[in-house]
């Protein structure tokens, strides 16, 4: 759920996808959410990775967690400091190889990245949407993601890959579109939330609703922001999702100087923590970062099949690679257990790795050798017909 | 504390296990491959057989070679059970040269009689004449199917076939079938003295 690629950034070289730039998909059919809101039409900024195939049978959709965004790889220019947030995944040669695939991220609904989002101007009132615009969910987003593909003229994907949310988003793939995709990866995911982690999102949004900036979400009409309870949703968020071993291993009890008996950030982890929720508060939307959060709690395949994920993945045909990472205690290990043993009560194909990591739940984002091995192996075994003419 | 408990060796007796195992397992069933090592036999039943096959693997090592030999690996260490698996939700449920390196022997022996409709087990037979003769000449047994010394083995849980056999009475195991082999050849006389590696057939009574 970091934004940036937060270790080894140094992804400038022969594997490097280069310079990219983003493009918009404009949709002007009405999409009905799941809420039963329509969007009565919207746009969907996403960048693209290597080169369709002749036979469209290579396309890789990453689908990106709580902050993520379409700017999976690359850099925009020479002089960007960050690099997309999987960059250390996705390129030549790299373990989602775009010599093979052709490779979509995107910017979800709702976002505030370019898709039509909160921000956006809503053309019935010509105001940005603010308040108005609607709640989205898991499920809509596969859907308007769908429509993405349509536009891209794929009509099944080889592989739908995400962590955390994002591999929500895979998992629903595969069951609003069994046709449509062949492989997915779900990594450091769930087959729904937890009571601890509502609570946690709980207390996220609690802090930007009760921001006196927040303005009932309108807070673009007052020309202010709810920094502070972005800032502190953020810094809440940046704990859950590091190990207590990480943290400690990373900072410790280590202060910045003397003891000064204040309420100053003294402790190497306040500092870090407060250097995140500022800069997670200057570049992200609170009205989006409420959405996300509500995405997540709203998602369970499982509801409307009294609760047996088993039968909700009964249509299910796509192969499965699932991965979790032992010290994630946000998205444990046997919450990934519980969709493996659903798809195995269904004689899917399905593989499951645990990773053994120390970083909790960010794991899922960083560069280790084992855990990049094990999606090398898998996405080097999906099959993609014909190869680009070059 | 856990030992890695693949013996990946490639000797005569391996394979032949592979052969008796393939010779118990249906066309087409659904297997599931108890300490799969890099997935060989899985990937061995399913071009004889068509099996629907998932591997178990610890090691992470391992878990690589299944998948790039295209096995079904899931991650998980045996000695927490197999509580990811319905109850008899497969048709044949291997373990293969595994069970002497298992801590909780006992209960992985109940687990799989659980999920499987039919199991096989295979193990080295610790009261083969060789491995008596070298501890008669005051030595821990070392062969090619024992290839570790006393002080680095994964074995902890060493049997002879008269052992597992009173252990299946005991437990009251179904033993449907039961072959014994030394260096490929079958051995139907003495076999707890002759034989070095014994294959079982399994059912819950």
């Amino acid at each position: 759920m970091t934004e940036n690629n937060p270790v080894g950034n140094n992804s400038v070289g022969s594997d490097f996808v280069g310079i990219v730039a983003p493009q918009t998909a404009h949709f002007n059919s009405p999409l009905t959410l799941k809420s039963g809101a329509v969007l009565p039409q919207f746009d969907l900024v996403y960048e693209t990775y290597g080169t369709l195939n002749a036979d469209k049978s290579n396309a890789v959709l990453i689908c990106h967690a709580l902050s993520g965004t379409h700017h999976v790889a690359g850099k925009y220019t020479e002089n960007d400091k960050y690099a997309g947030w999987w960059d250390n995944l996705v390129g030549p040669n790299k373990p989602l190889d775009t010599n093979k695939f052709f490779v979509i991220g995107l910017n979800n609904l709702g976002g505030c990245h370019g898709s039509t989002g909160p921000v956006s101007i809503n053309p019935e009132t010509n105001q940005q949407w603010g308040s108005q615009f609607p709640i989205v969910t898991v499920e809509d987003w596969v859907k308007s993601q769908a429509l993405l593909a349509d536009h891209l003229g794929i009509a099944q994907l080889a592989a739908v890959i995400g962590g955390s949310l994002g591999g929500m988003q895979a998992l629903q793939w595969t069951i609003a579109y069994p046709e449509r995709v062949r492989h997915a990866l779900v990594i450091a995911s769930a087959p729904n939330l937890t009571a601890q982690n509502i609570a946690f999102n709980e207390v996220a949004r609690q802090a930007i609703i009760t921001d006196p900036e927040f303005h009932g979400g309108d807070y673009y009409a007052h020309h202010v922001l709810p920094r502070r309870g972005l800032r502190i949703a953020r810094m809440l968020g940046h704990i859950t999702y590091l190990s207590d071993d990480a943290m400690g291993a990373k900072f410790g009890r280590k202060l910045k100087g003397d003891i000064k008996y204040s309420f100053d950030a003294e402790f190497e982890m306040e500092s870090y923590l407060r250097y995140q929720g500022d800069k997670f508060a200057g570049e992200f939307d609170a009205n989006t970062y409420l959405r996300m959060t509500r995405a997540l709690d709203y998602y369970d395949p499982a509801l409307n099949f009294d609760g047996d994920l088993s039968t909700a993945l009964n249509k299910v045909t796509a192969k499965f690679l699932v991965v979790s990472f032992t010290s994630d205690w946000r998205f444990s290990p046997a919450r990934s257990r519980e969709i493996v043993k659903a798809l195995l009560d269904n004689e899917r194909t399905v593989s499951y790795a645990e990773v053994t990591a120390a970083h909790g739940h960010d794991a899922f984002l960083m560069r280790d050798v084992h855990y990049h091995n094990i999606l090398r192996a898998y996405l080097n075994s999906i099959e993609v017909g014909i190869h680009h003419a070059k | 504390m856990q030992n890695n408990v693949n013996i990946t060796n490639s000797t005569q007796e391996f394979r032949q296990d592979f052969a008796i195992i393939s010779g118990w397992v249906k066309f087409g069933s659904k297997v599931l491959d108890l300490g799969c090592g890099d997935g060989a036999l899985l990937q061995f039943l399913r071009s004889g057989l068509e099996v629907k096959g998932y591997g178990v693997e610890k090691d992470d090592a391992n878990w690589i070679a299944c998948m790039n030999n295209g096995v079904n690996v899931i991650q998980m260490d045996l000695e927490d059970g197999l509580s990811g698996f319905e109850d008899q939700s497969f048709d044949t449920v291997i373990l293969s040269q595994t069970l002497q390196a298992m801590h909780n022997t006992e209960r992985i022996v109940l687990e799989m009689l659980r999920v499987g409709c039919e199991v096989i087990v295979t193990f080295p037979n610790f009261g083969y004449w060789r491995n008596r003769i070298q501890i008669l000449s005051g030595n821990m047994p070392v062969s090619k199917i024992l290839p570790y010394q006393w002080f680095d083995t994964p074995n902890v849980h060493l049997c002879t076939i008269n052992d597992f056999d009173e252990f299946c009475k005991n437990h009251k195991i179904s033993v449907l079938e039961r072959k014994v082999i030394t260096d490929g050849n079958q051995i139907d006389f003495m076999p707890n003295f002759l034989g070095n590696l014994a294959i079982y057939r399994l059912k819950a009574n």
